[in-house]
């Protein structure tokens, strides 16, 4: 008698169980779409041409001829906006690096959907300037850091010119700072021309043009020989304001 | 299970026995345990994702004495950060890096680490996992990468398993180098002065030591505030510029002209033993501190007004002041046996 009663509540509960799993399982259909598959790649340019490190000769806004040997610098927070409304964000920050071919692609599980555009940050929020050691893109060992001053820097730009009056003729943009005096952190918002569909894995490619001719002009026309090295929070907030419309979507495969 | 745990123990005993291991140089759960001190403030640093454990505590302690640190592999954390000077540089004015070099600013003591909320003399450094990454770097202490010291610790013979033992496994990362760093250092507590065992009834003071306690809490304790005897503020403290120094201190990290000459606020425990002082050791005993701060006259522009508040001292009241900045020296601190160099065992 006892062990019926025992099995009876036994397949009760095996019922309730497997209700549970399969009212469950339907609800994640219905709220998690399902994952889609994007990869957003960085172009380079000066200008209207590719950037090549070391061997072309560019002129800046001034006619200044330059050569650039370092591109690099941090995107993060990264935002894509549905074209039904609300964002998909992400939390990662990815170091791109013109040097490191790989580091121009970013590959980004996102749910399948209509989206019209992207938001992120160039540079670092504070919380992550703040909270000691990170890992990964946002490793010291990146040498993107600085020490003395606690802070990632944001974005390098290297390179020589004849005109700048630096050993070498070299000069060097490293900005950074999340905080006053110089606060460079810059939001960006790229709007797609058409809306994006991502389907389930269909894996879509987004291209991104960056100018880093931008670095160097407007607002500001930066002139090589009165200023060939920015490494703290002096004119750091005038080069951010250059980059910060640096961006633009070339194309979205 | 007891059974296997006294089994275990005693082929562990017999382990440490055999292969003569040093007693002194074990540390324990007990020794890691973060204790905050009776009257102490919550600590700015929790180990947060950075749980103290026997294993990363040793790493970290050996990974600070530890040579390989530096561009030549010449000096450590502790070359200039002498344990028996509340981790100081006892008797040198201003810090001195590989090649001789000479910096701009004196030793700060080690200790209390994790109630401060930023670091160096200026406050440039936010977080105690990234200090060490200033020192390393810098051209004139150990002008090292963190990539090249890195791959240095790669190459040794015995790192591999020691990030092992701490970690779990053999990845050798910044991370774990400067976490296993921050346990080492932040557990560098002075807790137990004479004024500590005072303060907890359970020492006395001489007559001098209690004027001197008054004289303090009068003069000196609105920025040398009991108990850590800092605010962790910056200030400007009267000194004329050094001018061939030329350092303006906390300016240089906030551009602000108002922070021209201002510089952190130092605790005053075991000031005894980390002399020379000020932010660049210009004064050889604390008698000339104390002398500097009785003398408004000599006060450069944009002194800090609580220095006025001082006004003059007898000499009398000189010498109480320094028999109670003596009673801050911690000898329980100063000489544990956690914080000794592992490479004498």
């Amino acid at each position: 008698m006892k062990l019926k009663i025992l099995t009876i509540e036994l397949k009760r509960t095996l019922a309730v169980i497997v209700c549970m799993a399969t009212v469950s399982v339907a609800m994640s259909f219905i709220i998690r779409p399902p994952a889609g598959h994007l990869t957003v790649s960085f172009a380079h340019y000066v200008g209207d041409s590719v950037l090549h490190l070391d061997s072309v000769s560019y002129k800046n806004e001034l006619g200044q001829a330059f050569t650039v040997t370092k591109f690099k610098y941090y995107i993060g927070n990264i935002r894509f906006k549905k074209a039904s409304g609300g964002i998909v964000a992400f939390d990662e920050y990815y170091l791109v690096d013109e040097e490191e071919e790989k580091t121009k692609k970013i590959n980004i599980d996102i749910p399948a959907g209509e989206y019209t555009g992207l938001d992120f940050i160039v540079g670092v929020d504070s919380l992550h300037n703040c909270s000691g050691v990170q890992s990964g893109a946002l490793d010291p060992v990146n040498a993107m850091f600085w020490a003395w001053n606690t802070g990632y820097i944001f974005l390098k730009l290297e390179g020589r010119s004849p005109a700048s009056k630096s050993p070498g003729n070299m000069f060097e943009y490293h900005i950074g700072g999340y905080k006053q005096p110089a606060n460079c952190i810059r939001h960006i918002s790229l709007n797609f021309t058409q809306p994006v569909s991502i389907e389930n894995a269909t894996g879509r490619e987004l291209s991104i043009k960056v100018n880093a001719a931008e670095v160097l002009r407007t607002p500001a026309a930066i002139d090589f020989t009165t200023l060939s090295s920015v490494t703290d929070f002096h004119n750091a907030a005038t080069i951010a304001d250059n980059y910060a419309d640096m961006f633009s979507v070339k194309d979205t495969r | 299970m007891k059974k296997a745990v006294v089994i275990l123990s005693i082929v562990c005993f017999a382990l440490v026995g055999f292969t003569g291991v040093n007693k002194y140089f074990i540390i324990t759960n007990e020794d890691v345990a973060l204790k905050v001190p009776k009257g102490f403030p919550k600590p700015h640093y929790r180990f947060k994702n950075n749980t103290p454990s026997p294993e990363i505590f040793v790493l970290g302690r050996k990974l600070f004495y530890d040579p390989i640190l530096s561009r030549d592999s010449t000096i450590s954390c502790a070359s200039c950060h002498q344990r028996i000077a509340a981790f100081g540089h006892i008797d040198h004015a201003l810090s001195h890096g590989i090649n001789g070099l000479i910096g701009k600013r004196n030793v700060p003591a080690l200790q209390n680490l994790i109630w401060k909320d930023a670091f160096m003399w200026d406050g440039g450094v936010n977080h105690l996992e990234v200090q060490p990454v200033s020192p390393l770097t810098n051209p004139i202490e150990m002008n090292e990468s963190i990539a090249h010291v890195l791959e240095k610790l790669r190459q040794h013979k015995a790192y591999a398993e020691e990030f092992r033992i701490a970690f779990g496994d053999t990845v050798i990362s910044s991370e774990r180098l400067l976490k296993s760093l921050a346990q080492f250092t932040g557990l560098m507590i002075s807790s137990n002065s004479r004024y500590d065992k005072y303060m907890r009834g359970e020492d006395t003071f001489s007559f001098a030591e209690k004027n001197g306690l008054e004289i303090f809490r009068n003069k000196c304790a609105s920025c040398h505030e009991e108990p850590l005897f800092t605010d962790n503020s910056y200030r400007n403290n009267g000194l004329r510029p050094d001018t061939a120094l030329k350092d303006k201190g906390r300016s240089s990290i906030t551009g602000a002209q108002f922070d021209d000459y201002k510089f952190l606020v130092p605790s005053l425990r075991n000031v005894e033993m980390t002399y020379p002082y000020m932010h660049d050791g210009r004064f050889r005993k604390l008698k000339n501190v104390i002398d500097h701060y009785a003398s408004p006259q000599n006060f450069a522009p944009g002194t800090a007004k609580e220095l006025d508040e001082i006004g003059t001292l007898s000499e009398e009241d000189k010498k109480n002041l320094i028999a109670f900045l003596l009673a801050l020296t911690d000898k329980t601190f100063l000489y544990d046996r956690r914080f000794v160099d592992p490479f004498m065992q």
